[in-house]
């Protein structure tokens, strides 16, 4: 399996890098993350998962508190965050590719 | 499946590339980065200048929803042949990356296919770094929501 692959399409979700974005700065729990979205609790839990199972993110029980803290090696490995950078790029030409294909010259 | 955009960036250089096949003729794509409306809307940022020639240049700007100016940036044209070449610096406004010189390079694959390779460098390596983090840190990039923004017009 190629794990650096899958560490790239859990960051290429903008939801999934929200969340990286705020466990980055302190540890929280699943609730704690999810009030700070829109989206419903069982989408934030499956992003949760998501980013554990990639390992970026790591669970800590504490109680009946399950805490979520970054995975700071593995984020590392995220060849310097280029992915995004590369996904958005990749957005544009496809962009630019399907305009062409319907271009009319002027004139 | 074989990424179509490429980007490769060594640690111990200021610069990076980005590489992409397209499946059109050459001289569409070339267009496409001449001709503003068409600028506009992959970029998905708004095109207040483009003088496509040597000595020529640009100025792009994106507001939010509400019309707040949420990025700007402008360069200068330093050598432009069509279908083959342009070179021009790129630099954001109120951001402290500052400026970058690019190479964009076209080349004709087959009738139907071509190649643009852009080649940009940045002033140090950690200018470069921050620029390609720019979009994980913004969590969701402008440009992305632009390009969302005009994708859902479309559905």
């Amino acid at each position: 399996m190629n794990l650096r692959r899958d560490v790239f399409q859990a960051i290429a979700d903008p939801t999934r890098r929200a969340i990286l974005l705020l466990v980055a700065s302190q540890t929280m729990t699943a609730g704690a993350i999810a009030s700070n979205f829109d989206t419903a609790r069982p989408t934030v839990s499956k992003h949760l998962q998501i980013l554990t199972e990639c390992e970026l993110l790591q669970q800590k029980q504490n109680g009946r508190e399950i805490y979520y803290y970054i995975n700071a090696k593995n984020m590392k490995e995220v060849a310097d965050f280029i992915e995004p950078f590369r996904q958005m790029w990749d957005d544009r030409f496809n962009k630019l590719e399907s305009i062409m294909k319907n271009y009319k010259p002027k004139n | 499946m074989e990424l179509k955009t490429k980007i490769s960036a060594n640690d111990d250089e200021q610069g990076l590339t980005i590489t992409r096949e397209f499946d059109l003729p050459l001289a569409l794509l070339f267009t496409a980065h001449i001709e503003p409306e068409i600028v506009e809307q992959w970029m998905g940022t708004k095109v207040l200048k483009l003088e496509a020639k040597k000595n020529g240049s640009y100025q792009f700007e994106t507001s939010d929803a509400k019309g707040n100016v949420v990025f700007r940036a402008n360069g200068v044209i330093h050598e432009f042949i069509p279908n083959q070449k342009i070179t021009r610096t790129f630099e954001m406004e109120n951001a402290p990356f500052g400026v970058q010189l690019e190479f964009l390079e076209f080349e004709q694959l087959t009738d139907d296919t071509s190649k643009l390779t852009i080649h940009s460098i940045y002033k140090s390596v950690a200018l470069r770094d921050q620029m390609l983090k720019l979009p994980f840190a913004q969590g969701i990039n402008m440009a992305h929501n632009r390009l969302q923004d005009i994708v859902n017009k479309l559905k």
